[in-house]
């Protein structure tokens, strides 16, 4: 449970010394979970508001995602699933000792980030183009319905864009892990938990996509 | 002790000096002082708040200040004394400087976390604080920032709401770590079935962390979007639904207020063994009532509701819920007094602490199910009954489950033990003043008047007298308390290791501790509370 610490002396005299010298995979791995458990109640609060409204508006919730294109959508929940298998391939690669093959694979994995982000970014642009932005005198003259559907779309979407680049925050830091041999075939508890909120922030987005774009 | 030459954590060099090596350290010991000496200020600041709310109230009419300034002043008290004190309280100061010294554990399982959590902690109270100091004057919506009046009112309540959530980011890291500390640090023999009670406290409080806090963290975003960028959520005039508001508040708020109580339970817990010097009574039955508490706890926020325009089988199912928790609650107390029963009692101070919690925490209790019950509700909801009831179970049950705990850990923490008659005293006069304090406001309430109001009316007078006279008496014992403690820290006298003869683990160990606490993890063979003298 508790790595030995050899000479005693040595570790009282050099700060800070419990940190460094205790590593528990298994740990890092549970408070993980734990806090991919208090995510997934973020989200919830909003599904929440979501249901809530959905069933005080339905008409208009139906007429206002009719708005928003599926193609879109589709795509982006394309991307995301096959960076959740490319964040695994990484994880599975670097276990079999491949720094190569995990490279590659998270490289792909931060780039199709990245190419969910570019299409978000041109799925909000086009709005705030016809003057559809949280705010704005457009959104205003909407019926009460309609304004909420396009609040909560903004809202959750925005967030879950959040943790889009919370996300390749850590995966990037990842990657530069692997490349100075940070991470290894023996220590690889960030990548794994990165993979683990990367495979969060795509089941987020799993439900965000039916919500918004598939329901009548 | 043999090791008596290693130095302790306060003592103990490290990379930096002095104030620095406060401020970057991971050492559970040294943040749950962080901890302690940062919340004890906002405490005096709250408690300050209330003195002078208590001395507008004398008597009917302007005394102090202008009606606004007093909406200010008790949402102040209301946020620091909720998010600054109470919610992390007993469990950020004394979870984190003795859960891991009863696990027999070095630390915390991620220390650094546990110093960002600190960190987050005091950003969350500058950006709170701050939002007395910028935009358009201190918000004065009270803590419990209901819409649609937090979405129309001029203040800014953009900064309190958000500094709430900083917080709660704080709570939540802060029981992952405790949780994941229990999972993985137990020292060997350290069963589930042989964690002091304290920890199990602090187990169920970390899981009511993680899935409630996010709740309001989300609630709160949506008011700091309503406001910045116009986005409807809860105003009716473009759709929103401020009733959904309060329920997303308090699934929340609701489940907040065993945060606070569940570990002040665990310290009671703790107390009332070593002082009987008997094993606690049902140990079992306190664990399951820990749970029970934590997870019924989900389901009763209605109750807080039942005027706010709710369906009447929605109000009666959470007023039944509601009394469903009471009994989790009850049972920890019947196995407190049974843990009494044939007990060979010591009268010292923290024990004396744990009777007086027991007596304002059951008169909180029972008053809880008067406002609980549907009909005697509807007669004092938003009245000083609830004022009183609140205070009662929070300041009453955690408030004092806090300084119980300072009694009882005092000489652990800084190897001095405190004068204890001047403590007695102290808690003579506090638990005096506590009780001149709040119950008129009982009284007040069933009589009608109601609470958050800058004015009353004269009937109201008497009552509101006895209530400020009370307030004075109780920041006497207060100061006393304080300075006594303090007193102790500067004493110079022999380092007293287990001065209650008591059974956990940090009894074992010198006083106070060195910076790892154990220099050979300890091997338990024994449950928490065997006493050698029985």
């Amino acid at each position: 449970m508790n790595t030995k610490t050899g000479n005693m002396e040595n570790v009282i005299q050099t700060h800070p010394a419990h940190p460094d010298i205790h590593r528990d995979d298994t740990a890092s791995k549970l408070g993980m979970w734990l806090f991919i458990f208090s995510e997934l109640l973020l989200f919830g609060g909003l599904f929440i508001v979501y249901s809530v409204y959905r069933y005080m508006n339905h008409v208009a919730f139906d007429l206002a995602h009719r708005e928003l294109s599926v193609t879109v959508g589709l795509i982006n929940t394309i991307i995301l699933l096959i960076s959740s298998a490319t964040v695994a391939m990484s994880i599975t690669a670097i276990q079999k000792n491949d720094k190569k093959a995990s490279l590659i694979f998270l490289s792909a994995t931060i780039l199709l980030a990245v190419i969910f982000l570019i299409n978000k970014y041109f799925e909000w642009g086009s709005k705030f183009e016809h003057g559809m932005y949280p705010g704005s005198d457009l959104m205003g003259m909407l019926s009460n319905g309609d304004m909420l559907f396009f609040s909560l779309y903004f809202f959750m979407t925005g967030l879950h864009a959040v943790h889009i680049l919370i996300g390749l925050g850590l995966l990037s830091a990842s990657l530069i892990k692997i490349r100075k041999n940070k991470i290894r075939s023996d220590k690889y508890s960030l990548l794994e938990n990165s993979g683990l909120y990367w495979h969060l922030v795509d089941l987020i987005w799993i439900f965000l996509f039916p919500l918004f774009y598939l329901i009548h | 002790m043999e090791n008596k030459h290693l130095p302790n954590y306060l003592e103990y060099q490290g990379k930096y000096k002095g104030l620095m090596g406060w401020l970057t350290t991971t050492d559970h010991k040294r943040i749950g002082l962080l901890y302690f000496y940062s919340m004890f200020s906002f405490f005096l600041v709250g408690a300050t708040l209330g003195i002078l709310m208590r001395l507008e109230l004398i008597a009917p009419g302007k005394q102090l200040m202008e009606a606004q300034t007093y909406n200010a002043l008790f949402t102040l008290h209301g946020l620091t004394m909720i998010f600054l004190f109470v919610i992390p309280g007993v469990a950020a100061v004394f979870g984190n400087f003795f859960l891991p010294i009863m696990l027999g554990a070095k630390d915390v399982a991620f220390p650094k976390l546990n110093l960002l959590s600190w960190y987050l902690y005091i950003l969350g109270a500058l950006i709170v604080l701050s939002s007395q100091f910028m935009g358009d004057g201190p918000p004065d919506t009270g803590w419990t920032f209901y819409a649609p009046y937090s979405l129309k009112t001029q203040t800014n309540v953009v900064a309190a709401v958000f500094g709430a959530f900083v917080l709660g980011f704080s709570s939540i890291l802060t029981g992952l770590n405790f949780i994941t500390t229990m999972h993985r640090l137990r020292a060997p023999g350290m069963g589930w079935k042989r964690m002091p009670i304290f920890a199990w406290t602090l187990y169920a409080t970390g899981w009511i962390q993680i899935l409630a806090t996010p709740i309001v963290g989300i609630t709160l975003l949506m008011i700091a979007a309503e406001r910045l960028l116009g986005i409807g959520f809860f105003d009716p005039a473009i759709g929103g639904d401020p009733i959904l508001y309060q329920h997303l508040f308090w699934t929340y708020s609701h489940p907040a207020v065993y945060i606070m109580i569940l570990p002040a339970m665990g310290v009671i817990s703790e107390i009332i063994p070593t002082f009987s010097r008997k094993p606690i009574f049902g140990y079992t039955a306190l664990i399951i009532s820990s749970m029970a508490i934590a997870f019924v706890g989900y389901f009763v926020w209605g109750h807080h509701m039942f005027t706010s325009g709710m369906s009447d089988s929605s109000r009666w199912i959470f007023s039944f819920l509601s009394f469903i928790v009471a009994i989790p609650s009850a049972v920890k107390v019947f196995n407190w007094t049974a843990t009494l029963y044939k007990g060979s009692i010591r009268l010292q101070t923290p024990f004396w602490w744990a009777m007086g919690f027991i007596f304002v925490f059951m008169i909180g209790g029972f008053s809880g199910l008067v406002i609980g019950s549907l009909a005697t509700d509807i007669h004092v909801h938003d009245t000083y009954f609830v004022v009183a009831h609140f205070h009662y179970i929070v300041f009453g049950g955690t408030g004092f489950a806090f300084f119980a705990a300072m009694h009882y850990w005092w000489p652990k923490i800084y190897g001095r033990m405190y004068n204890t008659k001047i403590a007695n005293v102290g808690l003579a006069i506090f638990f005096s003043g506590f009780n001149i304090l709040y119950f008129p406001m009982f009284i007040l309430g069933l009589r009608g008047m109601p609470r958050r109001y800058y004015d009353y009316l004269p009937q109201f007078t008497d009552g509101n007298v006895i209530s400020t006279i009370g307030s004075w008496i109780m920041i006497t014992g207060l100061l006393i308390l304080i300075v006594n403690l303090a007193k102790a820290k500067k004493m110079t006298g022999k380092a007293v290791d287990d001065p209650w003869d008591g059974s956990t683990l940090e009894w074992k160990i010198q006083s106070p501790p060195t910076l790892e606490n154990f220099e050979e993890i300890p091997v338990i063979t024994g449950g928490p509370y065997e006493y050698k003298d029985r």
